[in-house]
């Protein structure tokens, strides 16, 4: 079945046979096989709704298969629940966290699996065996911190401790670099290596074709359910993957006209915005944006870009500083009059901003417009309205949906987002903000979003795109404008610079 | 999967959908309903009491002739009123624990106006006009008594939970203070603390001599429309169902958040405050204090077991009216206290409010989607 891999010989830990999951109207997993093999990285790779998590929640018993069966180290085995896949050894790391913000790294730790000495908690010995196995397997975590105060990546850490405490030797990752930077998530690789010296196995689900070809044994593809083959990174290539992927030929590199950029549309003079605790994080920022042209915010997370654009949005106050749209001060405004002057949205946090999971695809897709024509009469929402710019929206832009009437919440990430980019495209669009936009979507949607921005670009919007996805910046501005704690530390134009030099450039210095 | 065309729907399977989606969000309650009357047949059982007997006196009391049934929609009225003013805060996020204090409010200020105003300006007010001023001057009160912990919760994030509670012990002491004080009926005879009838053009009359069946039921049922009506066909009922679902995602497409809240709470108040005024110019022409046998709060357990929804509002008011009502008979023919009849209340909205238990008894699956009744502090 299998090519020849670099590690043949090595025991199989792990095997799936036939798995079929059905939902009501999807065939989740449709008799799906796959192995994973001692010390071994094995990359599951599909786009958004190809059935990798389905997969993997059946084996770590959070779903129950229709027909197949799981093997550990050739002996069939059974999991109904959690507890039976913990006690099998199989540990998973989810996409969002399931640690309590408030306690400390040793308390999440021991969460659900207490020690008692002297009939109360033993901290001070789990303590010990958290550092001991961080020592061990080369993650560094301090076991006395709380989970609040420390980063993104460290928490991913106390997750991967937390299933190397319960006896894991085999590891599920789901999407784990969605919310990490680039310096964490080669962090993270090194100590996905580490762990795989010291005979842990791992099954990676992602969509992102770079990692992959970066850190995988062997490559499982799944589309729509099926597994589509089985590969190594030394006989493919990422065009391969997508297509194998997508199911057909994928454009990864986004072509677009040059830019004839017209008049500013937006103008940002000396912008100064606080943060929550009140710092200032955004330090003086002026840039413009013309009509007709793309310009890139590049720049690692939590440089002062989620602070700029609420407060270009409306949704953050502006300190000090001047924001104009298309020569009208907007500074100081609450979000609607700046809707009503032209400004389209796609916000960094999809399902707590861009979308009311609960709401129907077609009462999401009228959130911003719900009381002005067609879609209200006075102060009466017109149905036949709402119904007729749903269909016509999904249909559109290709939102996968078994009816624009089903909750947002039962779509998958990347129609998520479509919504959001169908509702915020399809009124007459001046100033387009978009902050990452395409952060953890799938190699087919990412195609299309992009596409769509291009083409709202050379309709004469002015774009502001936000990414720390150096590629996306790269591929899609007309200029790029770099964030360096707060300031801009160079804006040039998107043919004159190479990728190292952006990078150094977002470590703060400066190349011209 | 994908359905690109648009399906006609006839009339008839739209009302099949209706009847389809609501006896899915009825099942939970039903069943609710169901297990705490079998544990409450236990509790009459363990008395010493014949459960069956105590059952069928129950709906005799509350169904079984035609004053029955008026009696049942007397205690109805104010249930359902009450019950859709913590549904519609419910629906927009907040935890309205004030209606009766906003009840109480809307009552006391509805009788000062009925049977004062008139001495107070010195005119004779004709009745069609003062009955309206009655209503208004109610529903004033009780709006203003719930835009107050909303202005609170938008301008400062104080919890709401935390402030209607205040607002009800000032808002029930102060009617304590006023019904025993200057608005205590001055009839030398009188020793209860109420207050003076009012005037008789501000009452609306009886509908059927000799019963107590009254208009505020007929107008509690075309609230209750119109608060669905409201909530799912107004641009305003999107607005509060969107920041009771999303404040973010609210304050992102424009919707100004913290009017919002203010105005949700206002309209909760002033539906509370329609349960006092109704109960002052339809069935007792005055306030008394003790009057509302704690409306407000049992219209908590209503607005969930109605799964805050005015269809689902009703016909919980209309179960608890006539639990209510019909304790009274099932004591006269069990001896079984109507005490009872509290247990089993009490009992439907613990498993009403911890539905994981009826859903494990009857194997019913979980649904995805939970209610979000409300957010904790600052949210």
């Amino acid at each position: 079945m299998m090519t020849q891999t670099d590690k043949s010989g090595n025991q199989v830990v792990l095997e799936a046979k036939g798995i079929t999951k059905r939902f009501p109207g999807v065939l989740a997993n449709d008799r799906v096989d796959f192995d994973l093999r001692q010390g071994e990285i094995h990359v599951l790779l599909g786009e958004n709704g190809a059935g990798k998590s389905t997969l993997m929640n059946v084996l770590y018993g959070l779903y129950h298969s229709d027909e197949g069966q799981f093997f550990r180290n050739g002996q069939p085995i059974s999991i109904d629940n959690p507890k039976d896949a913990i006690a099998q050894g199989i540990g998973m790391v989810h996409q969002h966290f399931m640690l309590i913000p408030v306690f400390t790294v040793t308390e999440n730790i021991m969460l659900g699996e207490e020690e008692m000495k002297n009939a109360v908690l033993d901290r001070k010995g789990v303590a010990k065996k958290v550092r001991d196995l961080s020592h061990q397997y080369g993650l560094d975590i301090d076991p006395d911190a709380l989970v609040i105060d420390i980063p993104v990546g460290v928490q991913q850490r106390v997750e991967i401790v937390k299933t190397l405490y319960r006896h894991a030797d085999i590891l599920i990752l789901d999407e784990p670099t969605a919310v990490l930077t680039p310096q964490e998530v080669d962090d993270l690789f090194r100590i996905m290596r580490g762990l795989t010296t010291k005979g842990v196995s791992i099954v990676f689900i992602t969509h992102k074709l770079k990692e992959v070809l970066a850190i995988a044994d062997r490559i499982t593809v799944m589309r729509a359910g099926q597994v589509v083959g089985t590969v190594t990174p030394a006989e493919t290539d990422e065009h391969q993957l997508a297509a194998m992927m997508v199911g057909r030929e994928v454009i990864l590199t986004v072509d677009k006209p040059p830019a004839e950029p017209g008049e500013d549309i937006l103008q940002i003079e000396d912008l100064h915005v606080a943060d929550q605790r009140g710092l200032e994080v955004v330090k003086g920022v002026s840039f413009t944006v013309k009509a007709g042209e793309i310009l890139g915010i590049a720049g690692v997370q939590g440089n002062g870009q989620t602070e700029l654009v609420e407060a270009i949005t409306g949704l953050r106050p502006v300190k000090l500083g001047r924001v104009l749209l298309n020569g009208q001060e907007v500074s100081g405004k609450p979000p609607r009059p700046i809707i009503e002057a032209g400004m389209s949205h796609i916000p960094e946090d999809r399902q707590r901003h861009g979308l009311v999971m609960s709401y129907p695809v077609a009462d999401n897709l009228i959130l911003c417009t719900y009381y002005i024509a067609p879609f209200a009469k006075g102060l009466v929402m017109n149905e036949p309205a709402v119904e007729e710019n749903a269909y016509r929206l999904v249909k559109q832009f290709d939102v996968r949906t078994p009816s624009p009437f089903v909750t947002a919440s039962k779509l998958s990430g990347g129609n998520q987002q479509k919504v959001i980019v169908a509702r915020e495209l399809s009124r007459p669009v001046k100033l387009l903000v978009a902050n990452q936009p395409t952060r953890g979507l799938d190699v087919g949607s990412i195609e299309y979003i992009h596409s769509q921005i291009v083409a709202i670009r050379d309709q004469g919007a002015a774009v502001l795109l936000v990414s720390a996805e150096l590629d996306e910046i790269m591929a899609l501005s007309d200029r790029i404008a770099v964030m360096y704690r707060g300031e801009i530390v160079e804006i040039v134009q998107a043919g004159s610079v190479t990728k190292a030099e952006l990078g150094l450039m977002m470590a703060g210095s400066h190349i011209h | 999967m994908e359905s690109n065309e648009q399906p006609k729907k006839g009339t008839i399977s739209i009302i099949v959908d209706i009847f389809k989606r609501s006896a899915g969000a009825m099942l939970v309650p039903v069943l609710a309903v169901f297990t705490a009357m079998l544990v409450g047949a236990l509790v009459i059982w363990g008395a010493g009491g014949n459960p069956i007997a105590a059952y069928i006196g129950l709906f005799e009391g509350a169904f079984g002739t035609a004053r029955a049934l008026s009696e049942t929609t007397v205690w109805a009225t104010p249930y359902i009123f009450a019950g859709l003013a913590v549904a519609l805060a419910f629906k927009g996020g907040l935890f309205n624990i004030g209606a009766e204090g906003q009840l109480a409010l809307g009552a006391v200020a509805a009788a000062w106006i009925g049977y004062a105003l008139p001495d107070v300006l010195g005119v004779q007010i004709p009745g069609f006009i003062h009955l309206f001023l009655v209503v208004v001057g109610g529903l004033l009160a009780g709006a203003l008594w719930g835009a107050i912990p909303g202005w609170l919760k938008a301008k400062t994030g104080g919890h709401e939970v935390i402030n209607t509670i205040m607002m009800n012990y000032i808002a029930l002491n102060m009617v304590s203070f006023l019904l025993n004080g200057v608005m205590k009926d001055p009839n030398p005879l009188n020793v209860i603390a109420r207050t003076p009838l009012i005037a008789s053009g501000a009452r609306i009359p009886a509908i059927i001599e000799g019963y107590r069946f009254h208009w505020g039921f007929i107008l509690a049922l075309v609230v209750a429309f119109f608060i669905w009506w409201l909530l799912w066909k107004t641009t305003l009922g999107f607005e509060i169902r969107t920041a009771g679902a999303n404040p973010d995602a609210a304050k992102y497409a424009g919707i100004n958040v913290a009017r919002t809240i203010v105005l949700t709470m206002a309209i909760s108040g002033t539906l509370a405050g329609m349960a006092g005024v109704i109960e002052v110019t339809a069935l007792n022409y005055r306030h008394e204090l003790g009057f509302s046998q704690g409306y407000g709060f049992d219209a908590i357990a209503i607005a969930l077991l109605g799964k805050t929804h005015p269809l689902g509002v009703v016909l919980a008011a209309i179960l608890f009216g006539a639990m209510r009502n019909g304790a009274t008979r099932m004591q006269f023919m069990t001896q079984i206290p109507v005490d009872v009849i509290q247990v089993i209340q009490a009992l439907i909205l613990l498993f009403v409010a911890a539905d994981a238990i009826i859903r494990y008894i009857y194997r019913i699956r979980t649904s995805e989607e939970r209610m979000v009744l409300t957010r904790g502090w600052g949210g």
